[in-house]
């Protein structure tokens, strides 16, 4: 163990057990199996003090703690924090919040065994982690006292950074116990407090750190870098994945005031200047002749096309293309009897388009290697940023910032657009710093879109009108790819939410399968994953089956919990067809529609109120239900639901790119619509009591509502959703 | 050339080309990383500053066409704004990387319509995305505020 972190060597992770005793231990404690030289390889010099890695607590008793995951506006940072200020009893509005640098061996995720932020687990991984952390701190502070006044621990209490004994009224706020405190050994098994003593945790306390900072124009993203000396580059890329620059004419760029360099870096020509704007002037006056003969060059609507014939079995597979059993259940030989329903569904490709385009920061040569970025993988970064410069990783200082949204595009195995910032910054070299600036258009056409999916169900039901027989295929690409992440089989994010439905587990006889092609579009994880179409698919599915069967279709849901034993998927249910009133109609002039899903550990069911405006649809009230174990602030799970189902109704109802011969046809916000004010819903968040320890948050309210619009929008028209977007261009 | 521009009350000569749009400026010469760069073609708000109280993508609109215009960025709110303390009471941003945007936008619906209706809100803030979703959040706040003003 304790071998440099390679794309190799990154499959064996962290064990859980090497997490728990690391983190059971603090402060200098932590360096125990872990040589300089280790640190130096996995990531960057990190000055640790008496409290451990993730909490410092300074002279006049103020607390910061220390987070391992990138706020991109999940909200997690306040969670993070509330967990270690529960433990340690800190005066929670004394407690500050900062980032940590980038560094594998100490603030790797636990469940990724890379420093990481994604698959809404900020909160659940860290939990036992930071619990320890804060209970540990906090036992110092006691034994100090317990040992400057000479009196019995187990007397000693502490809340809002004040330390008391209540016999002899003797107290002590962090500050003035902190030089003892310091030097006590951190406990082998620090003891956690019950969580019915909680004060802090799912309280409306816990809210953001960061909300007067991003309301003043403070906070500070990549974008905003400005160093002394530093050039902003800009980079003409091909227009069609896959091509290479052939040739270059610079003599009308270098002619803009401002542009200092032009050349070629590996995926395209960048355009140096001092400036933002020279930048992209020198680039609108740059030629390219680009070599397309390796270019991907096929229009979506084939794409969409071979997908759909594969999932009918016509036509003939692509080489080495093999369709794959994820669930396989029963016998088909027991063939129902009863009414057989069939259908396919069409998903687009997808931008994430966050507010912030993205960008990166890089200081190379002079012996300086560091980037500043908005990144969900310091380091995986850090290791593609040594294999590009030729250094060790730990070589690698990254300074991670606030990203302007993310959706999971800022977690890139590749790298890609800090790969490119430190291209342009090698060649410049130096240590000077270059901003890499991708425009909306290079943001938008750049590719690692959610894959365009096609999913065919057929479902045979038996005298119930149940399930009987449940036939599901499956066509999408991979977004594992270049993965240095262990993948076994099948790519599960391909079937993630079909695979694991409780409809399927309540269904005797299930052939399921998926066909993964190789397409030359970059994809990649957008918020929620598999389950952006397979939410839809089996929500949009069940409510069709339901009306087959004359069914309600919360009673048809309830029914198949209850088959498949899904009781979390039923209390959800439940707890929101309570809120939304379900059981009276519906505001005159509305109609709902219900969905549930369960994804990242969490489930969410939705009811959403809709009704056609010009015939297109609107939401209104969205009323929703979430267990995600113990909610760490109630306040911040709304907010992830109302911004989920914002994000996720975006993609219902406008949301899709095309290629056309390879070109993508949707350059900015004017032709890749996304939902604005006016056609957000309401969303009211109900979190349903829970004593588990928190599961996902960021992602789960993101796939119910498309199939929750479908689902009303059937109840209303009779017609069911069999592409998205709904609203077409 | 340089061109004077009148920005958060203070004169403040720019070396920039007259055709250069107004974000470039503000972010890049003359220090102000509030208006943010979103989409370049004023279609997403990001960008958003007040020029004689209107809001205005800086994005797109060229410098040569501000002189004698007062300029106003987010910056000049100072912080305790009522939309501001509102924004942080109902913990509004995300990401925070719109809410600049939003929040002169919003700035500019209340000086002129103190107590606006829905439709109004609808109308003045379509103009910002936000991508993390805070519209509802967006809404609340403005409304507080404008309940507010109506106690005062």
């Amino acid at each position: 163990m304790n071998a440099p972190v390679t794309p190799e060597t990154l499959n064996t992770g962290t064990t859980r057990r090497e997490l728990v005793v690391a983190t059971s231990v603090v402060g200098g404690a932590l360096l125990v199996g872990c040589s300089p030289a280790d640190i130096l390889s996995m990531g960057s010099k990190v000055k640790i003090g008496a409290f451990g890695p993730f909490i410092r607590i300074a002279a006049d008793g103020g607390v910061t703690v220390i987070c391992k995951h990138i706020e991109i506006g999940q909200g997690s940072h306040a969670g993070l924090a509330a967990i270690v200020a529960e433990e340690l009893d800190a005066d929670w509005s004394k407690v500050s919040v900062e980032q940590a640098p980038a560094n594998a061996k100490l603030y790797a995720n636990a469940a990724m065994g890379v420093q990481g932020t994604g698959g809404s687990s900020g909160i659940s991984n860290s939990w036992p982690q930071l619990r320890l952390a804060g209970a540990a701190a906090r036992a110092m502070f006691v034994t100090a006292a317990a040992g400057l006044w000479k009196v019995p621990a187990s007397e000693i209490t502490v809340k809002d950074s004040v330390v008391s004994h209540g016999p002899s009224g003797k107290t002590a706020g962090f500050a003035e116990l902190l030089p003892a405190a310091g030097k006590v050994a951190p406990p082998a098994a620090p003891v956690l407090k019950d969580p019915k003593t909680f004060t802090l945790i799912g309280t409306d306390r816990v809210r953001r750190k960061d909300s007067r900072a991003k309301s003043t124009g403070e906070a500070i993203f990549t974008q905003d870098v400005h160093l002394p000396n530093m050039l902003t580059a800009v980079v003409a890329h091909p227009e069609k994945f896959g091509s290479k620059v052939a040739s270059f004419d610079a003599t009308e760029a270098l002619k803009v005031p401002g542009v200092v360099k032009v050349f070629q870096i590996p995926t395209g020509v960048a355009v140096v200047a001092e400036t933002t704007y020279a930048a992209i002037a020198g680039r609108a006056a740059l030629k390219v002749t680009w070599d397309e003969s390796k270019a991907w060059t096929e229009s979506s609507d084939k794409t969409a096309a071979n997908y759909r014939d594969w999932a009918e079995g016509k036509g003939t597979l692509p080489a080495k293309l093999a369709w794959a059993a994820f669930d396989t259940r029963g016998s088909a030989d027991s063939a129902p009897q009863g009414k057989v329903f069939e259908a396919t569904y069409d998903f687009p490709f997808l931008a994430h388009a966050a507010m912030e385009p993205l960008n990166c920061v890089a200081e190379i040569g002079g012996g300086k290697t560091k980037l500043t970025s908005g990144s969900q993988s310091p380091t995986l970064d850090q290791i593609n940023t040594a294999k590009i410069v030729g250094t060790l990783p730990g070589a690698v200082e990254v300074e991670t910032l606030n990203a302007g949204g993310s959706f999971g595009r800022r977690a890139n195995f590749q790298s890609d657009y800090a790969a490119e910032c430190v291209h342009v910054a090698k060649k410049i070299g130096k240590g000077q710093p270059v901003k890499l600036v991708w425009t909306r258009e290079d943001d938008m056409t750049g590719g690692y879109y959610r894959p365009l999916t096609h999913h065919r169900v057929k479902v045979a039901l038996d005298n119930d009108g149940f399930p009987a027989a449940w036939t599901h295929r499956i066509v999408t690409q991979s977004v594992m790819k270049g993965s240095p992440m262990p993948t076994k089989g099948i790519d599960e994010t391909t079937v993630e939410g079909t695979k694991g439905s409780p409809y399927l587990k309540a269904t005797p006889v299930v052939d399921a399968q998926v066909l993964i092609p190789d397409l030359g579009v970059p994809v990649l994880w957008w918020r929620s994953v598999g389950a952006t179409h397979t939410a839809f698919v089996m929500e949009h599915t069940i409510d069709q089956l339901a009306r087959l069967a004359g069914q309600d279709p919360v009673a048809y849901r309830l029914a198949l919990y209850e088959k498949a034993q899904a009781t979390r998927h039923a209390a959800v249910l439940k707890l929101a067809v309570e809120k939304a009133g379900y059981g009276q109609p519906a505001p005159v002039g509305w109609t709902r529609g219900v969905a549930v899903h369960e994804c990242f550990g969490s489930v969410v069911a939705q009811i959403a109120e809709v009704r056609l405006v010009d015939g297109k649809p609107k939401v209104g009230r969205v009323v929703t239900a979430i267990d995600c174990g113990t909610a760490v602030s109630p306040n911040q799970v709304a907010a992830q639901m109302e911004g989920g189902t914002c994000l996720g109704l975006s993609a219902a109802l406008f949301g899709q790119i095309t290629l056309k011969d390879g070109v993508v046809e949707q350059k900015n916000f004017d032709t890749y619509r996304v939902l604005r004010n006016s056609e957000a819903p309401t969303v009211e968040t109900h979190i349903l009591a829970s004593s588990n320890a928190p599961s996902g948050v960021g992602e789960p309210g993101t796939p119910v509502i498309g199939p929750a619009v479908a689902n009303a929008l059937l109840a209303l028209t009779g017609q069911a959703t069999n592409s998205l977007p709904m609203v077409k261009a | 050339m340089a061109l004077t521009l009148d920005i958060n009350g203070k004169t403040t000569k720019v070396n920039a080309a007259p055709d250069t749009p107004l974000l470039w400026v503000l972010r890049d010469e003359v220090g102000l990383t509030g208006p943010k760069f979103g989409c370049g073609i004023a279609q997403c708000g990001a960008c958003t500053v007040l020029a004689d109280g209107t809001p205005v993508r800086s994005c797109s609109l060229p410098i040569s066409a501000l002189e004698g215009v007062k300029i106003t960025t987010v910056e000049s709110l100072g912080g305790d704004h009522p939309l501001q303390a509102a924004w942080v009471k109902h913990d509004v941003p995300q990401c925070g990387y719109c809410q600049s945007g939003q929040l002169m936008s919003a700035v500019a619906l209340l000086t002129i319509n103190p107590h606006p209706t829905d439709d109004d809100i609808d109308a003045a803030m379509d103009g910002n995305i936000c991508r993390c979703g805070t519209y509802q959040r967006v809404r609340a706040a403005i409304k507080d505020v404008a309940s507010s003003a109506s106690k005062a």
